[in-house]
Protein backbone atom coordinates (compact mmCIF):
# COMPACT_ATOMS: atom_id res chain seq x y z
CA UNK A 1 0.00 0.00 0.00
CA UNK A 2 1.22 3.30 -1.07
CA UNK A 3 1.87 6.32 1.84
CA UNK A 4 -1.34 8.01 2.05
CA UNK A 5 -1.61 11.72 0.58
CA UNK A 6 -2.81 12.69 3.33
CA UNK A 7 0.32 12.08 5.75
CA UNK A 8 3.10 12.93 3.38
CA UNK A 9 3.89 16.15 2.76
CA UNK A 10 1.88 18.11 -0.35
CA UNK A 11 4.46 18.13 -3.52
CA UNK A 12 1.45 19.34 -5.64
CA UNK A 13 -1.34 20.25 -4.67
CA UNK A 14 -4.64 22.00 -6.81
CA UNK A 15 -7.85 23.58 -5.78
CA UNK A 16 -10.67 24.12 -7.82
CA UNK A 17 -8.42 24.75 -11.01
CA UNK A 18 -9.72 25.94 -13.67
CA UNK A 19 -8.07 26.61 -17.00
CA UNK A 20 -9.98 27.68 -20.64
CA UNK A 21 -8.52 28.21 -23.67
CA UNK A 22 -9.82 30.98 -26.17
CA UNK A 23 -10.29 29.85 -29.76
CA UNK A 24 -11.56 30.72 -32.87
CA UNK A 25 -14.37 28.83 -32.36
CA UNK A 26 -15.11 30.12 -28.66
CA UNK A 27 -13.95 29.23 -25.59
CA UNK A 28 -12.79 25.73 -24.94
CA UNK A 29 -12.89 24.26 -21.06
CA UNK A 30 -9.19 22.45 -20.85
CA UNK A 31 -9.56 21.88 -17.11
CA UNK A 32 -12.45 22.29 -14.86
CA UNK A 33 -12.77 22.22 -10.71
CA UNK A 34 -9.81 20.01 -10.60
CA UNK A 35 -8.48 19.32 -7.02
CA UNK A 36 -5.94 17.18 -6.51
CA UNK A 37 -3.05 16.94 -3.78
CA UNK A 38 0.12 14.58 -4.85
CA UNK A 39 2.36 13.16 -1.88
CA UNK A 40 6.57 12.73 -2.02
CA UNK A 41 7.50 9.83 -3.32
CA UNK A 42 4.33 8.92 -5.07
CA UNK A 43 3.90 8.16 -8.75
CA UNK A 44 0.78 9.21 -10.03
CA UNK A 45 -0.71 8.67 -13.58
CA UNK A 46 -3.36 10.91 -15.40
CA UNK A 47 -5.29 8.45 -17.69
CA UNK A 48 -8.27 9.90 -20.13
CA UNK A 49 -8.62 9.96 -23.97
CA UNK A 50 -7.66 12.81 -26.04
CA UNK A 51 -8.92 16.47 -24.99
CA UNK A 52 -9.35 15.42 -21.27
CA UNK A 53 -6.40 17.71 -20.43
CA UNK A 54 -4.49 15.44 -18.55
CA UNK A 55 -1.10 16.55 -20.66
CA UNK A 56 -3.21 20.51 -19.88
CA UNK A 57 -2.42 20.09 -16.14
CA UNK A 58 1.17 18.58 -16.36
CA UNK A 59 1.92 21.23 -18.11
CA UNK A 60 0.17 23.85 -15.45
CA UNK A 61 2.19 21.83 -12.96
CA UNK A 62 5.55 22.75 -14.98
CA UNK A 63 4.39 26.37 -15.12
CA UNK A 64 3.82 26.16 -19.21
CA UNK A 65 0.29 27.06 -19.12
CA UNK A 66 -1.25 28.86 -16.95
CA UNK A 67 -4.84 28.39 -15.02
CA UNK A 68 -7.67 31.01 -15.37
CA UNK A 69 -8.94 30.24 -12.04
CA UNK A 70 -7.75 28.33 -8.70
CA UNK A 71 -4.76 27.69 -6.92
CA UNK A 72 -2.02 25.33 -7.62
CA UNK A 73 1.57 24.96 -5.98
CA UNK A 74 4.05 23.00 -6.13
CA UNK A 75 6.53 22.06 -3.16
CA UNK A 76 4.55 25.24 -1.67
CA UNK A 77 5.70 27.69 -4.15
CA UNK A 78 3.54 29.04 -7.74
CA UNK A 79 4.44 26.91 -10.69
CA UNK A 80 6.48 29.50 -12.44
CA UNK A 81 8.65 30.23 -9.20
CA UNK A 82 9.44 26.11 -8.58
CA UNK A 83 10.39 25.95 -12.38
CA UNK A 84 13.21 28.30 -11.81
CA UNK A 85 13.82 26.65 -8.43
CA UNK A 86 15.06 24.00 -11.00
CA UNK A 87 11.87 21.79 -8.40
CA UNK A 88 10.66 19.16 -11.67
CA UNK A 89 12.51 17.47 -14.99
CA UNK A 90 10.10 16.98 -17.94
CA UNK A 91 9.97 14.44 -20.36
CA UNK A 92 8.40 14.96 -23.63
CA UNK A 93 6.66 12.12 -25.68
CA UNK A 94 9.46 13.17 -28.11
CA UNK A 95 13.21 12.19 -27.03
CA UNK A 96 13.90 15.86 -28.25
CA UNK A 97 17.51 15.30 -28.22
CA UNK A 98 19.81 17.72 -30.59
CA UNK A 99 21.22 15.58 -33.36
CA UNK A 100 24.34 18.00 -33.42
CA UNK A 101 24.97 17.19 -29.47
CA UNK A 102 26.46 13.96 -28.53
CA UNK A 103 24.62 11.83 -26.07
CA UNK A 104 26.25 13.38 -23.07
CA UNK A 105 25.97 16.84 -24.91
CA UNK A 106 22.30 16.70 -24.64
CA UNK A 107 22.38 15.49 -20.98
CA UNK A 108 24.81 18.07 -20.43
CA UNK A 109 22.43 20.83 -22.12
CA UNK A 110 20.40 21.81 -19.58
CA UNK A 111 23.49 21.90 -17.02
CA UNK A 112 25.10 24.32 -19.01
CA UNK A 113 22.23 26.27 -19.31
CA UNK A 114 21.37 26.30 -15.77
CA UNK A 115 25.31 27.53 -14.79
CA UNK A 116 26.94 23.97 -13.73
CA UNK A 117 30.72 24.09 -13.09
CA UNK A 118 32.60 21.97 -15.84
CA UNK A 119 33.29 18.98 -13.21
CA UNK A 120 30.03 18.86 -11.96
CA UNK A 121 28.79 18.67 -15.22
CA UNK A 122 30.59 15.85 -16.17
CA UNK A 123 29.87 13.92 -12.85
CA UNK A 124 26.61 14.31 -13.44
CA UNK A 125 26.45 13.29 -16.82
CA UNK A 126 28.37 9.97 -15.44
CA UNK A 127 25.71 9.31 -13.02
CA UNK A 128 22.72 9.91 -15.02
CA UNK A 129 23.81 7.16 -17.85
CA UNK A 130 24.67 4.75 -14.88
CA UNK A 131 21.48 5.90 -13.47
CA UNK A 132 19.15 4.95 -16.80
CA UNK A 133 21.87 1.95 -17.81
CA UNK A 134 23.48 4.20 -21.01
CA UNK A 135 26.75 4.28 -19.59
CA UNK A 136 29.66 3.73 -22.79
CA UNK A 137 27.01 5.95 -24.82
CA UNK A 138 28.14 9.10 -24.17
CA UNK A 139 30.07 9.71 -26.73
CA UNK A 140 27.39 8.67 -29.38
CA UNK A 141 24.96 10.66 -31.68
CA UNK A 142 21.46 10.57 -31.06
CA UNK A 143 21.13 8.80 -34.68
CA UNK A 144 23.50 6.08 -33.59
CA UNK A 145 21.08 4.81 -31.14
CA UNK A 146 17.89 3.29 -31.21
CA UNK A 147 14.15 4.93 -30.20
CA UNK A 148 13.86 3.56 -26.49
CA UNK A 149 17.36 4.59 -25.59
CA UNK A 150 16.48 7.85 -27.38
CA UNK A 151 14.06 8.44 -24.51
CA UNK A 152 16.43 6.86 -21.84
CA UNK A 153 18.72 9.67 -22.32
CA UNK A 154 16.32 11.90 -22.57
CA UNK A 155 15.10 10.85 -18.73
CA UNK A 156 18.35 11.17 -17.60
CA UNK A 157 18.59 14.44 -18.58
CA UNK A 158 15.60 15.28 -16.77
CA UNK A 159 17.22 13.51 -13.67
CA UNK A 160 20.51 15.43 -14.44
CA UNK A 161 20.24 18.75 -12.12
CA UNK A 162 18.18 16.64 -9.12
CA UNK A 163 15.21 17.62 -9.51
CA UNK A 164 12.48 15.95 -6.93
CA UNK A 165 9.57 15.91 -9.17
CA UNK A 166 9.41 13.81 -12.39
CA UNK A 167 6.78 14.94 -15.26
CA UNK A 168 6.39 12.53 -18.05
CA UNK A 169 3.70 13.35 -21.17
CA UNK A 170 3.51 10.11 -22.41
CA UNK A 171 7.30 9.78 -22.69
CA UNK A 172 7.00 5.70 -24.16
CA UNK A 173 3.91 6.61 -26.25
CA UNK A 174 5.97 6.40 -29.36
CA UNK A 175 7.45 2.53 -28.76
CA UNK A 176 6.66 -0.44 -29.35
CA UNK A 177 4.82 -2.79 -26.78
CA UNK A 178 8.27 -4.93 -26.13
CA UNK A 179 10.50 -1.81 -25.52
CA UNK A 180 7.70 -0.12 -23.83
CA UNK A 181 7.25 -3.56 -21.71
CA UNK A 182 11.32 -2.88 -20.72
CA UNK A 183 11.48 0.81 -20.22
CA UNK A 184 8.22 0.44 -18.02
CA UNK A 185 9.96 -2.15 -15.54
CA UNK A 186 13.06 -0.14 -15.62
CA UNK A 187 11.35 3.39 -14.88
CA UNK A 188 9.74 1.59 -11.65
CA UNK A 189 13.39 0.41 -10.63
CA UNK A 190 14.94 4.45 -10.82
CA UNK A 191 11.32 5.36 -8.86
CA UNK A 192 12.26 2.66 -6.30
CA UNK A 193 15.90 4.12 -6.30
CA UNK A 194 15.73 7.94 -6.20
CA UNK A 195 12.53 8.36 -4.46
CA UNK A 196 11.51 10.97 -6.78
CA UNK A 197 8.06 12.10 -7.28
CA UNK A 198 6.68 11.64 -10.30
CA UNK A 199 3.55 12.75 -12.67
CA UNK A 200 2.98 10.33 -15.80
CA UNK A 201 0.56 11.29 -18.46
CA UNK A 202 -0.93 8.30 -20.82
CA UNK A 203 -3.36 6.58 -22.56
CA UNK A 204 -2.24 3.05 -21.96
CA UNK A 205 -4.69 1.42 -19.35
CA UNK A 206 -1.81 -1.37 -18.78
CA UNK A 207 0.91 1.19 -18.29
CA UNK A 208 -1.01 3.06 -15.91
CA UNK A 209 -2.26 0.27 -13.39
CA UNK A 210 1.68 -1.36 -13.73
CA UNK A 211 3.46 2.25 -12.61
CA UNK A 212 1.37 3.89 -10.28
CA UNK A 213 0.21 4.28 -7.02
CA UNK A 214 -2.63 6.11 -7.88
CA UNK A 215 -4.57 6.62 -11.08
CA UNK A 216 -6.39 9.92 -12.11
CA UNK A 217 -8.74 8.74 -14.79
CA UNK A 218 -10.13 12.17 -16.60
CA UNK A 219 -12.67 12.40 -19.37
CA UNK A 220 -13.26 15.95 -21.65
CA UNK A 221 -15.41 18.30 -22.65
CA UNK A 222 -14.59 19.66 -20.22
CA UNK A 223 -11.45 18.36 -18.61
CA UNK A 224 -11.94 16.70 -15.63
CA UNK A 225 -10.69 13.97 -12.92
CA UNK A 226 -13.83 11.48 -12.33
CA UNK A 227 -12.22 8.78 -10.40
CA UNK A 228 -9.42 8.45 -8.19
CA UNK A 229 -7.60 5.41 -8.03
CA UNK A 230 -5.35 4.32 -5.32
CA UNK A 231 -3.63 0.95 -6.08
CA UNK A 232 -3.29 -2.12 -3.87
CA UNK A 233 -0.37 -2.98 -5.51
CA UNK A 234 3.00 -3.59 -4.14
CA UNK A 235 5.62 -1.42 -4.82
CA UNK A 236 8.02 -3.75 -5.87
CA UNK A 237 5.75 -5.27 -9.80
CA UNK A 238 7.80 -7.77 -11.72
CA UNK A 239 6.06 -7.85 -15.08
CA UNK A 240 3.71 -10.95 -14.49
CA UNK A 241 1.94 -8.82 -11.98
CA UNK A 242 -0.32 -7.84 -14.43
CA UNK A 243 -1.78 -11.64 -14.79
CA UNK A 244 -2.79 -11.33 -10.83
CA UNK A 245 -6.25 -10.92 -9.85
CA UNK A 246 -5.81 -7.59 -8.45
CA UNK A 247 -4.14 -5.83 -11.29
CA UNK A 248 -7.06 -7.11 -13.33
CA UNK A 249 -8.94 -5.53 -10.91
CA UNK A 250 -7.80 -2.60 -11.23
CA UNK A 251 -7.84 -2.38 -14.93
CA UNK A 252 -11.05 -2.91 -15.06
CA UNK A 253 -12.09 -0.11 -12.56
CA UNK A 254 -10.23 2.19 -14.81
CA UNK A 255 -11.88 0.97 -18.00
CA UNK A 256 -15.31 1.56 -15.70
CA UNK A 257 -14.21 5.00 -15.27
CA UNK A 258 -13.06 6.45 -18.93
CA UNK A 259 -16.40 4.17 -20.06
CA UNK A 260 -18.78 6.62 -17.60
CA UNK A 261 -16.48 9.81 -18.90
CA UNK A 262 -17.66 8.85 -22.45
CA UNK A 263 -21.19 7.98 -21.87
CA UNK A 264 -21.48 11.27 -19.88
CA UNK A 265 -20.85 13.41 -23.42
CA UNK B 1 35.35 12.41 -57.42
CA UNK B 2 37.23 10.35 -60.48
CA UNK B 3 33.47 8.80 -62.25
CA UNK B 4 32.45 12.44 -62.52
CA UNK B 5 35.35 13.21 -64.82
CA UNK B 6 34.31 11.81 -67.70
CA UNK B 7 30.99 13.35 -68.10
CA UNK B 8 32.42 16.59 -66.86
CA UNK B 9 34.96 16.59 -70.03
CA UNK B 10 32.27 15.08 -72.30
CA UNK B 11 29.69 17.84 -71.52
CA UNK B 12 33.33 20.32 -71.64
CA UNK B 13 34.14 19.02 -75.39
CA UNK B 14 30.58 19.59 -76.73
CA UNK B 15 30.81 23.19 -75.16
CA UNK B 16 34.14 24.04 -77.10
CA UNK B 17 32.52 22.04 -79.97
CA UNK B 18 29.55 24.21 -80.11
CA UNK B 19 31.66 27.49 -79.61
CA UNK B 20 33.79 27.12 -82.67
CA UNK B 21 30.99 25.97 -84.73
CA UNK B 22 29.41 29.69 -83.79
CA UNK B 23 32.63 31.42 -84.73
CA UNK B 24 32.24 30.52 -88.18
CA UNK B 25 29.09 32.62 -88.46
CA UNK B 26 29.78 35.30 -86.10
CA UNK B 27 32.75 36.08 -87.94
CA UNK B 28 32.74 35.30 -91.56
CA UNK B 29 31.52 38.59 -93.19
CA UNK B 30 34.67 40.33 -91.57
CA UNK B 31 36.67 37.29 -92.50
CA UNK B 32 34.89 37.80 -96.30
CA UNK B 33 36.28 41.39 -96.60
CA UNK B 34 39.35 40.81 -95.14
CA UNK B 35 40.05 38.21 -97.97
CA UNK B 36 39.05 40.35 -100.58
CA UNK B 37 41.35 42.72 -99.84
CA UNK B 38 44.11 40.40 -100.37
CA UNK B 39 42.77 39.05 -103.66
CA UNK B 40 40.49 36.42 -103.00
CA UNK B 41 37.42 35.95 -104.81
CA UNK B 42 34.28 35.53 -102.87
CA UNK B 43 30.80 34.07 -103.90
CA UNK B 44 28.90 36.00 -104.41
CA UNK B 45 32.11 38.64 -105.84
CA UNK B 46 29.82 41.89 -104.91
CA UNK B 47 29.99 43.61 -101.69
CA UNK B 48 25.89 44.79 -101.97
CA UNK B 49 24.96 41.05 -102.79
CA UNK B 50 26.69 39.61 -99.70
CA UNK B 51 25.54 42.75 -97.53
CA UNK B 52 21.81 41.27 -97.06
CA UNK B 53 22.78 37.44 -96.84
CA UNK B 54 22.57 35.71 -93.74
CA UNK B 55 25.90 35.00 -92.00
CA UNK B 56 25.10 31.36 -92.22
CA UNK B 57 24.68 31.32 -95.99
CA UNK B 58 27.91 33.09 -96.43
CA UNK B 59 29.74 30.74 -94.50
CA UNK B 60 28.22 27.87 -96.35
CA UNK B 61 29.23 29.14 -100.02
CA UNK B 62 32.54 29.69 -98.57
CA UNK B 63 33.94 27.24 -97.21
CA UNK B 64 37.63 27.85 -98.40
CA UNK B 65 38.05 30.49 -95.88
CA UNK B 66 36.05 29.76 -93.45
CA UNK B 67 39.41 28.89 -91.22
CA UNK B 68 40.09 32.22 -91.09
CA UNK B 69 36.77 32.96 -88.26
CA UNK B 70 38.85 31.29 -85.62
CA UNK B 71 41.89 33.50 -86.22
CA UNK B 72 40.65 37.27 -86.57
CA UNK B 73 42.31 39.62 -84.56
CA UNK B 74 39.09 41.84 -83.22
CA UNK B 75 36.48 38.70 -84.00
CA UNK B 76 32.88 39.35 -82.85
CA UNK B 77 33.33 35.83 -81.21
CA UNK B 78 36.78 34.63 -80.29
CA UNK B 79 37.59 31.42 -80.07
CA UNK B 80 38.23 28.98 -76.94
CA UNK B 81 41.94 29.32 -78.32
CA UNK B 82 42.07 33.11 -78.45
CA UNK B 83 40.72 33.51 -75.54
CA UNK B 84 42.71 30.73 -73.63
CA UNK B 85 45.95 32.45 -74.92
CA UNK B 86 44.69 36.27 -73.99
CA UNK B 87 43.90 34.74 -70.17
CA UNK B 88 47.13 33.10 -70.29
CA UNK B 89 49.14 36.41 -71.81
CA UNK B 90 47.49 38.41 -68.98
CA UNK B 91 48.49 36.49 -66.37
CA UNK B 92 51.05 34.43 -66.21
CA UNK B 93 53.06 36.24 -68.74
CA UNK B 94 52.04 39.59 -67.61
CA UNK B 95 52.69 38.86 -63.82
CA UNK B 96 55.60 36.33 -64.42
CA UNK B 97 57.93 37.99 -67.50
CA UNK B 98 56.57 41.70 -68.38
CA UNK B 99 58.51 44.25 -66.73
CA UNK B 100 55.42 45.27 -64.78
CA UNK B 101 54.69 42.20 -63.28
CA UNK B 102 55.34 40.95 -59.75
CA UNK B 103 58.54 39.06 -60.46
CA UNK B 104 59.81 41.99 -61.13
CA UNK B 105 58.62 44.78 -59.37
CA UNK B 106 56.93 42.88 -56.28
CA UNK B 107 53.42 44.30 -56.86
CA UNK B 108 50.75 42.86 -59.47
CA UNK B 109 50.83 45.16 -62.88
CA UNK B 110 47.81 47.36 -63.44
CA UNK B 111 46.94 45.63 -66.75
CA UNK B 112 46.94 42.05 -65.99
CA UNK B 113 43.50 39.89 -65.44
CA UNK B 114 45.26 38.63 -61.61
CA UNK B 115 45.54 42.24 -60.69
CA UNK B 116 41.78 43.22 -61.42
CA UNK B 117 40.50 39.49 -60.08
CA UNK B 118 42.13 40.40 -56.83
CA UNK B 119 40.23 44.47 -56.80
CA UNK B 120 36.74 42.30 -57.25
CA UNK B 121 37.96 39.22 -54.64
CA UNK B 122 38.70 42.35 -52.18
CA UNK B 123 35.50 44.23 -52.43
CA UNK B 124 33.37 41.14 -52.68
CA UNK B 125 35.04 39.79 -49.62
CA UNK B 126 34.07 42.55 -47.61
CA UNK B 127 30.94 43.14 -49.19
CA UNK B 128 30.05 39.41 -48.93
CA UNK B 129 30.85 39.38 -44.85
CA UNK B 130 29.23 43.11 -44.41
CA UNK B 131 26.15 41.70 -46.17
CA UNK B 132 25.91 38.26 -43.91
CA UNK B 133 26.71 39.94 -40.83
CA UNK B 134 23.95 42.29 -41.48
CA UNK B 135 21.57 39.53 -42.94
CA UNK B 136 21.81 37.31 -39.39
CA UNK B 137 21.52 40.33 -37.34
CA UNK B 138 18.19 40.99 -39.52
CA UNK B 139 17.27 37.69 -38.90
CA UNK B 140 17.84 37.57 -35.64
CA UNK B 141 16.03 40.72 -34.79
CA UNK B 142 12.87 39.37 -37.35
CA UNK B 143 12.79 36.30 -34.87
CA UNK B 144 12.52 38.38 -31.71
CA UNK B 145 10.80 40.83 -32.25
CA UNK B 146 7.24 40.89 -33.63
CA UNK B 147 7.47 44.96 -34.81
CA UNK B 148 10.78 43.85 -37.06
CA UNK B 149 8.09 40.99 -38.04
CA UNK B 150 5.92 42.65 -39.30
CA UNK B 151 7.97 45.69 -40.95
CA UNK B 152 11.57 44.16 -41.84
CA UNK B 153 11.03 42.01 -44.63
CA UNK B 154 8.79 43.72 -46.90
CA UNK B 155 10.70 46.56 -46.76
CA UNK B 156 14.08 43.80 -47.42
CA UNK B 157 11.92 42.51 -50.60
CA UNK B 158 11.23 45.60 -52.01
CA UNK B 159 14.75 46.63 -51.88
CA UNK B 160 15.01 43.66 -53.95
CA UNK B 161 12.76 44.69 -56.57
CA UNK B 162 15.03 47.93 -57.33
CA UNK B 163 17.42 46.73 -60.39
CA UNK B 164 20.90 46.80 -58.67
CA UNK B 165 22.61 48.68 -62.09
CA UNK B 166 20.48 51.58 -61.74
CA UNK B 167 21.26 51.56 -57.98
CA UNK B 168 25.19 51.26 -58.30
CA UNK B 169 26.31 54.55 -59.45
CA UNK B 170 23.89 56.21 -57.34
CA UNK B 171 25.43 54.77 -54.53
CA UNK B 172 29.05 55.41 -56.10
CA UNK B 173 28.00 59.23 -56.16
CA UNK B 174 26.15 59.67 -52.89
CA UNK B 175 29.61 58.17 -51.32
CA UNK B 176 31.66 60.08 -53.03
CA UNK B 177 29.93 63.17 -51.99
CA UNK B 178 30.76 62.44 -48.59
CA UNK B 179 34.37 61.56 -48.99
CA UNK B 180 33.99 57.28 -48.73
CA UNK B 181 35.98 56.17 -52.29
CA UNK B 182 37.94 53.22 -52.97
CA UNK B 183 36.37 49.66 -51.93
CA UNK B 184 33.43 50.60 -49.53
CA UNK B 185 31.08 51.71 -52.37
CA UNK B 186 31.60 48.23 -54.52
CA UNK B 187 30.98 46.16 -50.95
CA UNK B 188 28.47 48.10 -49.94
CA UNK B 189 26.51 47.76 -53.52
CA UNK B 190 27.97 43.82 -53.14
CA UNK B 191 26.40 43.80 -49.23
CA UNK B 192 23.29 45.22 -50.78
CA UNK B 193 22.86 42.06 -52.91
CA UNK B 194 23.87 40.11 -50.26
CA UNK B 195 21.77 40.54 -47.33
CA UNK B 196 18.79 39.33 -48.53
CA UNK B 197 18.97 35.26 -49.54
CA UNK B 198 20.63 35.14 -45.49
CA UNK B 199 17.88 36.95 -44.19
CA UNK B 200 15.16 34.86 -45.86
CA UNK B 201 17.00 31.88 -45.48
CA UNK B 202 17.96 32.36 -41.72
CA UNK B 203 14.54 33.53 -40.55
CA UNK B 204 13.60 30.27 -41.79
CA UNK B 205 16.41 28.61 -40.51
CA UNK B 206 16.01 30.33 -37.01
CA UNK B 207 12.37 29.16 -36.83
CA UNK B 208 12.91 25.59 -37.03
CA UNK B 209 12.89 24.57 -33.59
CA UNK B 210 9.62 23.40 -32.92
CA UNK B 211 7.02 23.78 -30.07
CA UNK B 212 7.75 21.11 -27.96
CA UNK B 213 11.57 21.85 -28.19
CA UNK B 214 10.64 25.51 -26.91
CA UNK B 215 9.06 24.57 -24.39
CA UNK B 216 11.59 21.94 -23.18
CA UNK B 217 13.93 25.46 -22.83
CA UNK B 218 11.32 27.00 -20.95
CA UNK B 219 11.02 23.86 -18.70
CA UNK B 220 14.72 24.74 -18.15
CA UNK B 221 14.36 28.56 -17.21
CA UNK B 222 16.81 29.19 -20.59
CA UNK B 223 17.03 32.48 -21.40
CA UNK B 224 16.38 34.52 -24.71
CA UNK B 225 20.39 34.52 -25.68
CA UNK B 226 20.36 31.50 -24.49
CA UNK B 227 17.65 29.45 -26.78
CA UNK B 228 19.39 31.33 -29.49
CA UNK B 229 22.58 30.14 -29.34
CA UNK B 230 22.11 27.03 -27.77
CA UNK B 231 19.33 26.14 -29.93
CA UNK B 232 17.93 28.08 -33.23
CA UNK B 233 21.67 29.16 -34.31
CA UNK B 234 22.29 25.31 -34.48
CA UNK B 235 19.05 23.99 -36.25
CA UNK B 236 19.85 27.03 -38.54
CA UNK B 237 23.51 25.54 -39.99
CA UNK B 238 22.00 23.63 -43.03
CA UNK B 239 19.98 27.06 -43.97
CA UNK B 240 22.54 29.40 -43.17
CA UNK B 241 24.59 27.30 -45.41
CA UNK B 242 22.39 27.02 -48.40
CA UNK B 243 21.59 31.20 -48.03
CA UNK B 244 25.75 31.97 -47.74
CA UNK B 245 25.86 30.33 -51.35
CA UNK B 246 23.23 32.40 -52.93
CA UNK B 247 24.72 35.79 -51.41
CA UNK B 248 27.88 34.87 -52.68
CA UNK B 249 27.04 34.66 -56.15
CA UNK B 250 25.11 37.87 -55.67
CA UNK B 251 27.82 39.02 -54.05
CA UNK B 252 29.99 39.15 -56.77
CA UNK B 253 27.61 40.32 -58.79
CA UNK B 254 27.38 43.23 -57.03
CA UNK B 255 30.99 43.66 -56.96
CA UNK B 256 30.89 43.90 -60.45
CA UNK B 257 28.18 46.03 -61.35
CA UNK B 258 29.62 47.99 -58.90
CA UNK B 259 33.18 48.83 -60.35
CA UNK B 260 31.31 50.09 -64.25
CA UNK B 261 30.65 53.37 -62.83
CA UNK B 262 33.75 53.32 -60.74
CA UNK B 263 35.97 52.42 -63.27
CA UNK B 264 39.33 52.32 -60.84
CA UNK B 265 40.04 48.27 -61.50
CA UNK B 266 38.37 45.44 -61.12
CA UNK B 267 36.96 42.71 -63.72
CA UNK B 268 33.59 44.95 -64.29
CA UNK B 269 36.13 47.91 -65.42
CA UNK B 270 38.31 45.52 -67.30
CA UNK B 271 34.71 44.43 -68.87
CA UNK B 272 33.51 47.88 -69.70
CA UNK B 273 36.88 49.04 -71.21
CA UNK B 274 37.04 46.06 -73.38
CA UNK B 275 33.48 46.82 -74.97
CA UNK B 276 34.78 50.56 -75.28
CA UNK B 277 37.67 49.42 -77.37
CA UNK B 278 36.12 46.24 -79.27
CA UNK B 279 38.03 44.01 -77.42
CA UNK B 280 35.87 40.72 -76.95
CA UNK B 281 38.77 38.58 -76.39
CA UNK B 282 39.79 40.32 -73.52
CA UNK B 283 35.81 40.54 -72.03
CA UNK B 284 35.98 36.93 -72.70
CA UNK B 285 38.85 36.42 -70.41
CA UNK B 286 37.54 38.67 -67.70
CA UNK B 287 34.41 36.77 -67.90
CA UNK B 288 36.27 33.44 -67.46
CA UNK B 289 38.33 35.29 -64.32
CA UNK B 290 35.04 36.06 -63.09
CA UNK B 291 33.76 32.49 -63.08
CA UNK B 292 36.61 31.37 -61.69
CA UNK B 293 36.53 33.74 -58.75
CA UNK B 294 32.96 32.49 -58.34
CA UNK B 295 34.19 28.55 -58.30
CA UNK B 296 36.69 29.67 -55.50
CA UNK B 297 34.21 31.25 -53.80
CA UNK B 298 31.51 28.77 -53.83
CA UNK B 299 34.54 25.99 -52.66
CA UNK B 300 35.66 27.79 -49.90
CA UNK B 301 32.26 28.11 -48.37
CA UNK B 302 31.09 24.54 -49.35
CA UNK B 303 34.66 23.78 -47.16
CA UNK B 304 33.60 25.90 -44.28
CA UNK B 305 30.11 23.93 -44.58
CA UNK B 306 31.73 20.43 -44.29
CA UNK B 307 34.13 20.92 -41.20
CA UNK B 308 31.20 23.11 -40.00
CA UNK B 309 28.52 19.80 -40.09
CA UNK B 310 30.90 17.09 -39.40
CA UNK B 311 31.84 18.87 -36.12
CA UNK B 312 28.15 19.05 -35.40
CA UNK B 313 27.87 15.36 -36.23
CA UNK B 314 26.23 14.82 -39.14
CA UNK B 315 27.51 11.67 -40.67
CA UNK B 316 26.66 11.88 -44.44
CA UNK B 317 28.95 14.45 -46.23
Amino acid sequence: MSVSPATAAPVISARALNLTFRTADGPVDALRDVNLTIGKGEFVSFIGPSGCGKTTFLRCIAGLETPTAGTLTVNGMTPDDARRARAYGYVFQAAGLYPWRTIGGNIRLPLEIMGFSRADQAARVKRVLDLVDLSGFERKYPWQLSGGMQQRASIARALAFDADILLMDEPFGALDEIVRDRLNEELLGLWARTAKTIGFVTHSIPEAVYLSTRIVVMSPRPGRITDIIDSPLPRERPLDIRDTPEFIAIAHRVREGLRAGHLED
Amino acid sequence: MRRSVLPVLTVLAVLLAVWYAACLPMNIREVLTEAERAGATIDPPAAIDRRDMSRLALALRNPAHAGLSWSQDRARLPAPHQVAAEFWQTTVVEEGYSRRGIVQTGSLSNRSLVYHAWVTLSATAIGFVIGAALGIALAIGIVHNRAMDLSVLPWAVISQTIPIVALAPMVVVVLNAVGVQGLLPKAIISAYLTFFPVTVGMVKGLRTPDAMQLDQMRTWSASVPQVLWKLRLPAAMPYLFASLKIGVAASLVGTIVGELPVQRGGLGARMLAGSYYGQTTQIWAALFMAALLAALLIWAIVAIERRTLRRMGVAAL
